[in-house]
């Protein structure tokens, strides 16, 4: 990661693409969420969904794995060119999480982030807090999916 | 028409969900899938970012809680989906062996206007582990379907 004192309020990155399999939709929903409109397309297909559907948690979770890919490129670059990285601390929660559109069998997910608040930590000394907007959007131009998430991020060492 | 429906939810009911086991495998399995952070990945990578040793991602633990949630009442219900999560706050980490309880409070419930056919039930659950700390509050509706759909009027 970039050091606290590097990220701009606005900057949005686009982390990466996923499109859903029918296969990975059933594997999540059996061992998370097995309603029928995420396991079983005739069900689904019967259903107000109109077909399968992936679980809302297996859509968010793959933002998460799309920004952890994207942040583990960009800090190899960074200690390519002998730049220091910064750690990213625990996440506190999130908020706001909207599941707008249903993903389907098919849909390619776009995931982004873009950067809403910076403060300097109170409570642990050399880190901050970033608040980030998240968004999935489909292959239509829909939103999908959009959440708000708090992170520490390490300040830049003094000196 | 399935056993629950939405008018069996009371606004400050309070359930307790559970208990489920959280083991090593999983949450590795989980963070090779989702979150492939070296805490979430073996017990070095919890220990050098001192936290003791392997923890759980936190999207891992909201995903337990979604199972129990369907195996504590959703899958007896008549279960339309959610539109989102309010706020989730975690907590404390989550490590192999700890057994996982919810307790789920109804704060609200209120029919839908555009679908008359279902309301929403916000529930918070709040997710203990063995030894009595919470380890993560996670607020959000559900959207359950209603035994006697009636017209709204206003």
């Amino acid at each position: 990661m970039q050091f606290f004192e590097d990220i701009e309020v606005g900057t949005r990155t686009v982390l990466g693409r996923h499109t859903f399999t029918a296969d990975e939709i059933k594997t999540f929903a059996r061992e998370f969420d097995p309603q029928p409109f995420h396991l079983d397309e005739a069900a689904a297909a019967r259903s107000l969904f109109g077909g399968l559907i992936a679980s809302g948690w297996h859509s968010v979770a793959m933002w998460m794995r799309l920004n952890i890919d994207h942040q583990q490129r960009a800090d190899a670059a960074r200690r390519a060119r002998d730049e220091p990285v910064a750690e990213l601390g625990l996440s506190p929660g999130f908020r706001e999480l909207k599941w707008l559109k249903p993903v389907h069998v098919g849909d390619t997910i776009t995931y982004a982030t873009e950067v809403v608040a910076t403060r300097v930590s109170n409570s642990r000394p050399g880190w901050g807090l970033i608040t980030i907007r998240n968004t999935g959007t489909n292959q239509k131009g829909e939103l999908a999916l959009s959440f708000v998430s708090t992170a520490f991020l390490q300040r830049r060492p003094a000196g | 028409m399935p056993a629950i429906t939405f008018e069996d939810f009371t606004t400050g009911s309070v359930t307790e969900i559970g208990p489920r086991l959280v083991t090593a495998d999983e949450i590795v399995a989980f963070a090779a899938a989702f979150d492939p952070q070296p805490m979430h990945l073996g017990d070095e990578g919890g220990r050098a970012a001192g936290l003791g040793g392997l923890i759980a991602s936190g999207w891992h633990t909201c995903a337990i809680l979604m199972r129990m949630i369907v195996d504590g009442f959703v899958r007896d219900a008549a279960s339309m989906g959610s539109p989102g999560v309010e706020e989730v706050r975690w907590l404390k980490p989550v490590r192999p062996g700890d057994h996982l309880t919810a307790r789920r409070t109804v704060l609200e419930t209120r029919v839908s206007r555009s679908r008359p056919e279902m309301g929403l039930v916000t529930f918070l659950f709040e997710v203990r582990n063995q030894s009595g700390d919470v380890v993560m509050e996670l607020t959000s509706p559900l959207m359950i379907g209603r035994r006697t759909p009636l017209e709204i009027s206003d």
